[in-house]
């Protein structure tokens, strides 16, 4: 089965707006729990039941995260969602706005409910301008619908809910700087502790969590926390967006069951393109290890699974390589990008993205020398665990895994001048 | 406290200290850039990585808050390979040419890079490149040395109070700039160049001029306000080639204000007398000390021998305690009463009133303690910029309040619980409502004298004076505090208020209905210390504003430059050239000493040695720097001599020290200033409660780099963003009222004298007021508080 969860109306006629949602039970959890006042921990403990884990890249579970908001608090708390999804190969949040928006808003207001939130906003990647725009107009229905606003269902439960759109800038997407982002200021992470949940969102204990976390907790209430972790596997409860991309013949976003066989998932993207042999996949986007098809074929896709064969979920951007791809210039793309988007504020990230990629680039463009290699291995391991945020491992990641599991086709770029794939 | 382990050594610590102040606690040095213990934790630099038990990456010690029992390796292998890593990323985009690098020596990149760097650079891409910016006059710029610490943009943003240096760009992109074509404007920007650890900021004027191992450490007071600021004059062939602040956490903290620091260009200025010069016919030839002193004895003599009083002794509120001292025992040696260093006040009913002398009447860092404070007529950041700072600190740290009284609405950089912008007579009417609005919030009417309690009847108190004595009082609007420390405070605006007396009778009252500090942010160096070494009017003789209207036989002035230090510079400057004779103690020769007939070179703070006594009480001595330049001498040396040649008792003094022993009576000065340091009033004087009036009125601001003749010679401060030139500044209405618009030329007029001036429109000016700053166009002008008048220039 597919489309379980988040996508649940998208084989209805018109699956994002009010009326579809509502046709299938939608809101109605909302209005159960305000009106029945069902307690702040209940909810919290169907969450943590249901095994669902951030969908944002990190896996941390949500219950627990909910239940760090300090629950006593004199002044406002604020709910963030992530839906700055801005890596390469990532896009799925943007088809949760675009075809079920309601599920999401819903979801935000049982968390916001939950934890004590009066305001929240929905920060959403700025190169995704229209489906902003239709989110936005989702939020006007549900104001004027009594989904959102004050006293909701003649209680004395408030929410305001906001969009706000970034302006494309992948540091964006990390917590911390998404809220200074908010804020008005700089993108630029934060140094944690403190975490959002004490020091977020104007100095205010704020919650962040991923898109598609937020539009499974309407799902984990209506049916309960234990049929959501019962869609999974153990550690990996529900189901999983896959955005799948790369050579396949059917791209696009797969919501499946967690702890599927990779095979099934590639045979449901159509198989490899054009009749070619799979060389490589990229799980869960790039800050995640390459792995050779030999391992990923026999993986499954769930956070054990991954972390077994030597890779993780992250957000389930699953980018599939065929042989026809040569390694080192994937490298050199995904070096480029890191450069590009580090923030520039800490020193190993800053100087060593640039140092990275330079030095792909220079074995791309024929001037590599045998050293490099090591070299390369070595700056990565020097950003490693030294940065503010996680975009300096991010950026590690792709040079150790390529070079780990691809060491000869970079040895032969460097002695020939040229790939060994493509022969240029 | 919390127990933990540095290196196997074990140290106790606060609850919410880090592992750097831990570390620096017990003397274990962690690699450091970004790290400043008054600026907020950015973490960014990353050199400070510490291994720490239990954690699988190394920390960052500037930021980890310690727990208990933790256990810390800042030597271990893994420490101090990612302290390595670290380094090498900072050096790959950084120039390696340190043998033309401006900070080369006093670099912390550089000795931490002793330390972890490595021989041989492993990075052979391309080096980044980053344009400079010119961000002013005192900053210079080499930004391809920047390590985007952002130390830099931190002060200006925390401690000047503007963030006037960012961040921009994103990864190698990342450069520290200013707003679009602004310069750097901050009264404290020179403070960027100590904390930059790199060379990417330097001082302009010192740049490329020395070495800083060819510098020889002096350590001084500032002298440019009456904060006491401890400094280290750096000197090379016996020139001041730079100062730097000393570390004094309980005045200066580490930092000064740009005025101390790029003070000294002015001592090197081309206008500094060397040798003596006396007139004659109308031109000024050379001459030896001794004839020179022996020509000012007898003329002196001369005079004296008629009638002292005929005499007047000017000495500027700059001017050490031993030179005002000794001012006034030659004054007194010859029959003269007339001795005043308050040469810009205008109201002088208090003499006589005072139970000693007036100070800030607390300490500096009880400032930035305070709750609730009132500000009265201040433009704090040129008055006192470091002032200006600490109270920022409690705005922001504390929740302080601060309220203003002024007629400038000049922004202090600091969020202002309330204010009142009045002309100079409606602040006395403004601290009426305050007092009143006070006595019947603590019901305490009784306390006043019946003589004020009258007074009060038939004064309105409008909604912002009871807010202002509701927060000095401790209410608030959310809650109320049950022992406020508030404090009042007049300011140098204040006290150039043509009815200082008043508002100082005013403040004090409210200040003590309330029970806050009451206290006065003295003006210059050492107003304290003139004021309690008594270089002033003796009872019944002329104070400095009376010695210009009723002019003198003969003047001594000591350090003043007549119409640029008095507050009547049309005055002054008439009284001098009236004058039968006129001999100055100056640094510099003037265009302003032009009607003097004797010029004696006598030593700045940097050549001479003396004492300076702070606003909070503070008795600083200092010995001199360098040598005089040329034939100049100690001033207490030429008092003396005079003293001597005149056959006066009492004037062997063989050092400073003796004089300065014999001020305080041989005691050690703390025990002396307890005693004599106080603020209250053994009468209030009478307070006109109708007095108004509708005529221009001249705010004779004094600029921030106008203060003193060594600050109005320093080049870097001239051509900086603060420097002052001639205008008249006035709002929209009156510039409407006078039909006048922008960069119109006027004719300014005070008295008989005139002079052309371009108008600037300035809303922070009260109605029916013109800014007239006080420099070298507009010196000449009458009293700083007069009435004016503006018309359109033909
Ligand atoms: C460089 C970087 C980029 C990130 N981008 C995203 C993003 O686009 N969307 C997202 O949900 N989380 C992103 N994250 C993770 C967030 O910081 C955060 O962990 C997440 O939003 C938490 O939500 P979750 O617990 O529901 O996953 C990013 C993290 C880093 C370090
Ligand atoms: S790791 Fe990179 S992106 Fe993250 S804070 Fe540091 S410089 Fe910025
Ligand atoms: S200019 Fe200096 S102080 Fe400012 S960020 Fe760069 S290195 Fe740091
Ligand atoms: S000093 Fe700690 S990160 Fe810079």
């Amino acid at each position: 089965m597919a489309n379980e969860v988040c996508f649940r109306t998208l084989h209805l006629p018109n699956p994002g707006s009010l009326e579809t949602y509502r046709s299938i039970g939608g809101y109605e959890t909302l209005k159960r729990i305000v009106t029945e006042k069902v307690k702040a921990t209940e909810i919290i403990n169907q969450v943590k039941i249901s095994g669902l884990r951030g969908r944002g890249g990190a896996g941390f579970p949500t219950g627990l995260k909910w239940s760090f908001m300090p629950r006593y608090y004199d002044g406002t708390k604020y709910l963030v969602c992530n839906t700055d999804e801005g890596e390469p190969g990532t896009f799925k949040d943007r088809d949760i706005i675009r075809y079920n928006p309601h599920q999401l808003i819903e979801g935000m207001a049982i968390a916001a409910y939950t934890l004590g939130a009066r305001v929240g906003y929905n920060y959403i990647h700025g190169e995704i301008w229209e489906d902003y725009v239709f989110f936005e107009r989702a939020l006007d229905e549900a104001r004027a619908a009594g989904f959102l606003g004050e006293n909701l269902f003649g209680t004395n439960f408030s929410f305001d809910l906001y969009a706000h759109h970034g302006y494309g800038a992948y540091i964006c997407g990390e917590e911390t700087a998404l809220i200074e982002s908010i804020e008005g200021k700089k993108g630029q992470p934060r140094f944690k502790p403190p975490f959002p949940a004490s020091f977020g969102v104007y100095g205010k204990p704020t919650n962040v969590n991923n898109t598609e976390s937020y539009a499974s907790i309407p799902f984990i209430l209506q049916h309960g926390g234990q049929a959501f972790q019962d869609l999974g596997v153990a550690n990996s409860g529900g189901t999983k967006i896959f955005a799948v991309s790369g050579h396949v013949e059917k791209p696009g976003n797969y919501e499946v069951n967690m702890g599927i066989p990779f095979p099934e998932l590639l045979s449901l993207a159509g198989g490899i393109w054009k009749g070619r042999q799979l060389k490589a996949v990229i799980p869960g986007g790039p800050s995640t290890a390459v792995m050779p098809a030999a391992s990923i074929m026999g993986a499954t896709m769930d956070y054990d699974g991954l972390s077994k064969a030597g890779s993780s979920l992250g957000a389930g951007s699953v980018i599939i390589m065929d042989d026809s791809t040569c390694m080192v210039q994937t490298l050199k793309r995904l070096s480029y990008f890191f450069f590009e988007e580090s923030c520039g504020q800490c020193t190993p990230c800053r100087e060593g993205t640039g140092w990275l990629y330079r030095v792909v680039k220079r074995i791309v463009d024929g001037e590599g020398r045998m050293e490099d290699l090591d070299l390369l291995t070595d700056v990565s391991s020097n950003i490693s665990g030294r940065t503010i945020c996680a975009l300096g491992d991010a950026a590690a990641t792709p040079v150790l895994s390529f070079i780990k599991h691809f060491r000869p086709e970079f040895e032969y770029y460097i002695q020939h001048g040229r790939s060994m794939v493509t022969g240029k | 406290m919390l127990k933990i382990e540095i290196d196997g050594q074990a140290v106790e610590v606060e609850h919410g200290s880090t592992i750097i102040d831990a570390a620096d606690k017990i003397g274990v040095a962690i690699p450091r850039f970004c790290y400043h213990k008054k600026l907020s934790v950015a973490a960014n630099c990353r050199m400070c990585l510490v291994q720490v038990e239990k954690f699988n990456k190394p920390l960052p010690a500037c930021a980890t808050p310690v727990s208990e029992g933790m256990k810390i390796f800042t030597r271990s292998k893994s420490a101090i390979e990612a302290q390595k890593s670290v380094m090498e990323f900072l050096l790959i985009n950084h120039p390696l040419d340190c043998p033309i690098c401006d900070q080369g020596g006093e670099c912390e990149l550089q000795d931490i890079a002793v330390g972890y760097g490595s021989v041989k650079s492993r990075y052979t891409e391309e080096k980044r490149v980053v344009l400079n910016k010119n961000i002013g006059p005192l900053v210079s710029t080499d930004m391809t040395r920047c390590i985007q610490c952002t130390r830099c943009v931190r002060f200006l943003k925390e401690i000047g109070g503007m963030m006037e240096l960012g961040l921009v760009g994103r990864g190698e992109h990342a450069e520290i700039t200013a707003y679009v074509d602004k310069s750097v404007e901050s009264e404290l920007s020179g403070n960027i160049i100590d904390l930059c650890p790199v060379g990417a900021l330097t001082s302009k004027p010192f740049r490329y001029s020395a070495r800083s191992w060819e510098l020889t450490r002096r350590p001084s007071i500032a002298a440019h306000d009456a904060l006491g600021s401890q400094i280290e004059v750096q000197v090379k062939n016996n020139r001041v080639m730079r100062v730097l602040p000393r570390e004094k956490e309980s005045i200066n903290e580490c930092w000064i204000s740009d005025r101390d620091r790029f003070s000294y260009e002015g001592l090197n200025s081309t206008e500094r007398l060397t040798v003596p010069m006396i007139k004659q016919n109308g031109e000024w030839k050379e001459a030896d000390w001794k004839s020179a002193l022996e020509y000012v004895a007898n003329r002196l003599k001369v005079v004296a021998e008629k009638d002292g009083n005929d005499i007047g002794f000017l000495v500027a509120p700059t001017s050490t305690m031993e030179e005002g001292y000794l001012t006034k025992k030659l004054a007194r040696g010859l029959k003269s009463g007339n001795v005043d260093h308050r040469l810009r006040r205008g109201d002088f009913r208090l003499d006589g009133h005072f139970q000693g002398t007036p100070w800030m009447g607390c300490n500096i860092p009880d400032l930035q303690e305070m709750d609730r404070v009132l500000v009265i007529g201040s433009n704090l950041r040129n008055e006192h910029p470091l002032l200006a700072h600490r109270l920022r600190h409690a705005v922001k740290m504390n929740a302080a309040e601060v309220s203003i009284v002024s007629s400038l609405d000049d922004d202090p950089l600091m969020p202002v619980a309330f204010k009142e912008i009045c002309s100079p007579d409606g602040m006395i009417n403004e601290l009426l409502q305050i007092l009143k609005a006070m006595s019947s919030l603590q019901r305490l009417s009784l306390c006043l004298p019946p003589s004020l309690n009258k007074l009060l009847e038939g004064i309105e108190v409008s909604a912002n004076a009871d807010a202002i004595a509701h927060s000095l009082a401790g209410l608030g609007k959310d809650y109320d505090l049950v022992s406020p420390r508030s404090g009042v405070f007049l300011g140098n605006m204040a006290q150039h208020h043509p009815r200082y007396s008043e508002l100082y009778s005013l403040a004090e009252a409210i200040a003590s209905l309330c029970g806050a500090t009451f206290g006065v942010f003295s003006e210059s160096a050492n107003r304290v210390g003139l004021d309690l070494a008594r270089a002033l009017p003796s009872a019944g003789a002329l104070n400095a504003r009376t010695m210009l209207e009723q002019p003198r036989k003969a003047y001594m002035l000591v350090n003043v430059e007549p119409e640029f230090d008095c507050r009547n510079g049309k005055q002054a400057a008439d009284a001098m050239a009236q004058a039968d004779f006129v001999v100055a103690l100056t640094p510099f020769k003037s265009f302003a000493l032009n009607d003097a007939d004797v010029m004696l070179p006598v030593a700045p703070f940097t050549e001479t040695s003396g004492t300076f006594m702070s606003m909070e009480g503070r008795v600083q001595s200092f010995a001199a720097a360098v040598k005089p330049l040329g034939e100049c001498r100690p001033g207490w040396k030429v008092l003396r001599v005079l003293g001597n040649l005149l056959g006066l008792e009492g004037f062997d003094f063989d050092s400073s020290e003796a004089v300065k022993n014999e001020i305080f009576g041989g005691e050690k000065p703390s025990k002396v200033v307890w005693n004599k340091l106080n603020n209250n009033l053994r009468h209030l004087v009478e307070v006109d409660v109708k007095a108004t009036s509708t005529a221009l009125r001249r705010i004779g601001e004094i600029p921030l780099y106008q203060s003193d003749a060594i600050v109005r010679r320093s080049l870097p401060l001239q051509k900086a963003g603060q420097s002052s030139v001639g205008m008249a500044a006035m709002n929209s209405a009156l510039m409407q009222k006078l039909g006048l618009q922008e960069g119109d030329l006027v004719r300014v007029k005070q008295d008989a004298e005139a002079v052309k001036l371009p108008v600037r429109l300035d809303d922070r000016v009260y109605d029916n007021c013109v800014r007239v700053p006080v420099c070298a166009e507009t010196a000449r002008l009458g009293d700083l508080y007069g009435e004016i008048s503006v018309e359109k220039a033909s």
